[in-house]
């Protein structure tokens, strides 16, 4: 069937009503790639096996990620009437216990995460709610989902369909208001129409640059040259940030919706979208979404019987980070080593095969949908001055709630890390949290109250970039840290300009002496003056931005670089060369654990009586301290 | 070595002979032959009509491609920057022992190629580790080295 009017879209819509809220209870298991890792999939076949036996009455579906990573594997329930309710930690005899309870009507508290009374179309401006009213709900131990302070302050736009969809199912998305904003954007609005609300929306790019969409939509209108290219950047390479990755996974259209729109915003009829190869799921939603999309006349010839014509091509990487900047990006759509250029010309004006391209991150497109749903007041109406919208953070390292949290621009750093995250785990002490990837820097404790947006990250000498936000505790080594930004953009170099080659590798040098215990005096200072060269002279935004992890460790944590320079000491207890580890005897049980655990046969002892460790064996594995249960390893 | 062109031009036929997916076309190959032989690389250049440095330019930049048989069973060991804080190195560590292997080589036996990568977005389940498609999470030295044994 190809959809060409708004009751066609309807039927589909329907559809997609039943299979979201279905007569009969539904159990759905949350399997993105982080569920899968965890078990997911075995929660899923458990309870499709039940069924199967014709035991249960139930619908057993699937959703992406809501967010809510530190708990999963997560499943939840939905009966007809009642709350929605989302368990944690489900294990496959977990999920069939939960089925035996809910078709009885009941819950299980204890294993029990949140409720839900109702969800948000935010497409559609309204809330569907599941019961009718508060009243005669019994679950009242479980948090409410929006009392639950994970997902207390998050606004969702970008993640608005992630885990409360089948991303398989593209009625489920119509369902929720999806290709109903594309209807009226081709038959409603001209091109330039759809510019204008970007541009007053206040949009500016999720990967990391922050450039006003609506402008880059325009130039790309108006350059010169034809065809015109719309490319989607999903080559997330930012160590730490897995944003794009959840949304590909958990709500594919919002994307494809988002590129048809830009192109026809442009003029283009030829997309392309680049997915990392270390993301074999996101690239199987994707074909699948594409695939039904071209099904339904949403994409291809004659879209919504408009007669705009637009086809979507995937391309995978081939595991390389400087292709997630445009210009390599590009070369290695042609077919080239992803290598940048020089930018004297934009990509809006010259880009794939020469010819005018527009270029935009996974997020971003997202985002594009609600906006010519919603109006660019409505949009513009959250965040701050100068950066508008909302910004998916994945929170992650030395934290309490680990997980994908979009909130509004603007919010604060202790907001993010305590509120949402849950502050730091095993009672230790907030020391920095790492923003923008290896483009961005260090944050310390001092700058906790710094609201989140495009300029003040910038001004704090780190930057948005795609929205990783890496926490550390007081185990974190900040010079470590440095390096080991440094060493991954060394490896991920591309080679093609002396400053970044070269320069990335001096500093790699300086900082591997350091961590070593071979630090000098000038050091720093060496550090800083490569930084400056880097940033004036590298060809594109890999090198010119690299030393931004150094040189914001450098002036926030300068105490750290001079305990190693000149105390040839590592304060947080990790620079390996730097450490020695022992064994207190009084602590000591003499259980073995670390006696088996130990590569290098460097501990000895009686059993039951406290253990010795000889230095000069020891390789520094830190074995010995991960397997001891009585803290008895000293790490110093 | 002898390799089946045929399967090698099946792949690029899977393609459309379309040179924008370069990068998919060498990934189908690898992923069948388990790495890039010369002669399926040469095939490609006379297929796409592109020069064969170009293809060898493009197999050899790229991280995911190897020019050297590799192991029945791929490990990567994430090194991202979450499983990074939360001790992805010592897990790497832990591996090259056991595997008596550097990152980036294959055991003797091909059973094993041990590699490193830069974040697999599973961030919150670090340190993470995939083994072939199977992505392991919240992992210790001790956990790492009994995933082995079900990977003949």
């Amino acid at each position: 069937m190809k959809v060409k009017t708004r009751e066609d879209l309807d039927k589909l819509r329907q559809e997609g009503l039943k299979s979201l809220y279905p007569d009969k209870l539904k159990i759905t298991v949350g399997m993105a790639t982080c569920g899968i890792a965890t078990g997911a999939k075995r929660v899923f076949d458990a309870l499709a096996d039940e069924v199967e036996k014709g035991k249960f009455d139930v619908v057993v579906s699937q959703t992406g990620c809501i967010g809510y990573c530190q708990r999963e594997p997560l499943v939840d329930i939905l009966a007809p009437g009642r709350e929605r309710i989302y368990y944690k930690e489900v294990t496959p005899e977990k999920a069939v216990q939960l089925l035996d309870v809910s078709v009885a009507g009941e819950a299980k508290e204890d294993w029990a995460l949140f409720r839900m009374g109702g969800e948000e179309n935010l497409i559609e401006e309204r809330t569907i709610r599941y019961v009718e009213s508060q009243h005669g709900t019994r679950d009242n131990k479980i948090p409410q989902y929006k009392e639950f302070p994970f997902f207390e302050k998050q606004v969702k736009i970008a993640l608005r369909n992630c885990g409360f969809i089948d991303p398989e199912r593209i009625e489920e998305y119509i369902a929720k208001g999806g290709y109903y904003v594309l209807l009226k954007v081709l038959t409603e609005m001209g091109p330039e129409e759809v510019i204008e609300v970007v541009k007053r929306s206040g949009l500016r790019g999720r990967g990391g640059g922050g450039f006003p969409t609506g402008i880059k939509w325009a130039s790309c209108r108006n350059a010169h040259g034809e065809p015109k290219y719309i490319i989607c950047n999903a080559d997330e390479g930012d160590p730490g940030a897995y944003m794009d990755r959840s949304v590909l996974e958990g709500d594919p259209h919002s994307v494809i919706e988002g590129m048809i729109i830009g192109a026809y915003a442009i003029g283009s009829h030829e997309g392309f979208i680049y997915v990392r190869n270390e993301y074999p799921m996101a690239i199987k939603k994707l074909r699948i979404a594409l695939a039904q999309a071209e099904q339904y006349g949403l994409l291809g010839e004659d879209i919504l019987g408009t007669g705009f014509h637009f086809t979507i091509k995937i391309n995978r990487g081939g595991g390389a980070f400087v292709c997630g900047e445009s210009t390599a990006l590009m070369a290695s759509l042609e077919g080239k080593v992803g290598e940048p250029r020089a930018k004297y010309i934009h990509t809006v004006e010259r880009g794939l095969w020469d010819r005018p391209s527009n270029l935009n991150n996974v997020e971003t497109w997202a985002n594009v949908p609600p906006i010519m749903a919603r109006g660019a007041d409505w949009f513009s109406s959250i965040g701050t001055e100068n950066s508008k919208g909302t910004k998916v953070f994945s929170l992650v390292g030395n934290i309490n709630n680990t997980g994908l949290v979009e909130v509004p621009m603007g919010v604060s750093l202790r907001e993010i890390i305590y509120d949402i995250g849950g502050g730091i785990p095993d009672g230790k002490r907030f020391k920095a949290v790492q923003t923008g990837g290896p483009s961005g820097g260090c944050i310390p404790q001092e700058l906790i109250d710094l609201p989140v947006d495009f300029d003040r990250l910038t001004e704090a000498g780190s930057m948005m970039g795609s929205g990783g936000m890496i926490v550390m505790d007081e185990s974190a080594c900040m010079v470590d840290v440095a390096k080991y930004f440094v060493d991954f953009l060394q490896e991920e170099s591309c080679g093609k300009c002396v400053p970044c080659r070269e320069g990335i590798k001096r500093m790699h040098e300086i900082l591997e002496d350091i961590t070593t215990g071979k630090g000098k005096e000038g050091d720093v200072e060496l550090l800083e003056e490569i930084g400056f060269i880097l940033k004036e002279g590298a060809l594109c935004a890999l090198g010119s931005t690299a030393a931004n992890p150094v040189l914001s460790t450098i002036n926030y944590f300068r105490q750290e670089f001079d305990a190693h320079i000149r105390d040839k000491r590592c304060p947080a207890g990790v620079c390996s060369e730097l450490i020695t580890y022992s064994i207190d005897p009084e602590k000591c049980t003499g259980c073995g654990r670390c006696v088996k655990a130990c590569p290098a046969e460097a501990i000895v002892g009686e059993k039951k009586q406290p253990h010795s460790l000889a230095v000069e064996k020891c390789i520094k594995c830190g074995s010995c301290f991960e397997v001891c249960k009585f803290d008895a390893v000293i790490r110093q | 070595m002898e390799i089946n062109v045929s399967k090698v031009d099946g792949v690029i036929d899977s393609f459309g002979g379309d040179l924008s997916q370069l990068i998919g076309i060498l990934q189908d190959i690898q992923s069948h032959f388990n790495y890039l032989p010369r002669e399926a690389l040469v095939r490609v250049s006379e297929k796409l009509e592109i020069p064969i440095s170009q293809v060898y330019s493009v197999a050899t930049f790229f991280k995911a491609f190897s020019l050297k048989p590799r192991g029945r069973h791929q490990i990567n060991v994430c090194l991202g920057t979450a499983c990074h804080v939360r001790g992805g190195p010592r897990i790497l560590g832990k591996l090259e022992r056991d595997l008596k292997v550097e990152a980036g080589g294959t055991t003797e036996d091909l059973r094993f190629t041990l590699d490193s990568v830069r974040c697999l977005g599973c961030c919150s389940l670090g340190p993470v580790v995939v083994i072939d498609n199977d992505t392991y999470g919240r992992l210790n030295q001790e956990k790492v080295a009994k995933l082995l044994d079900q990977y003949e």
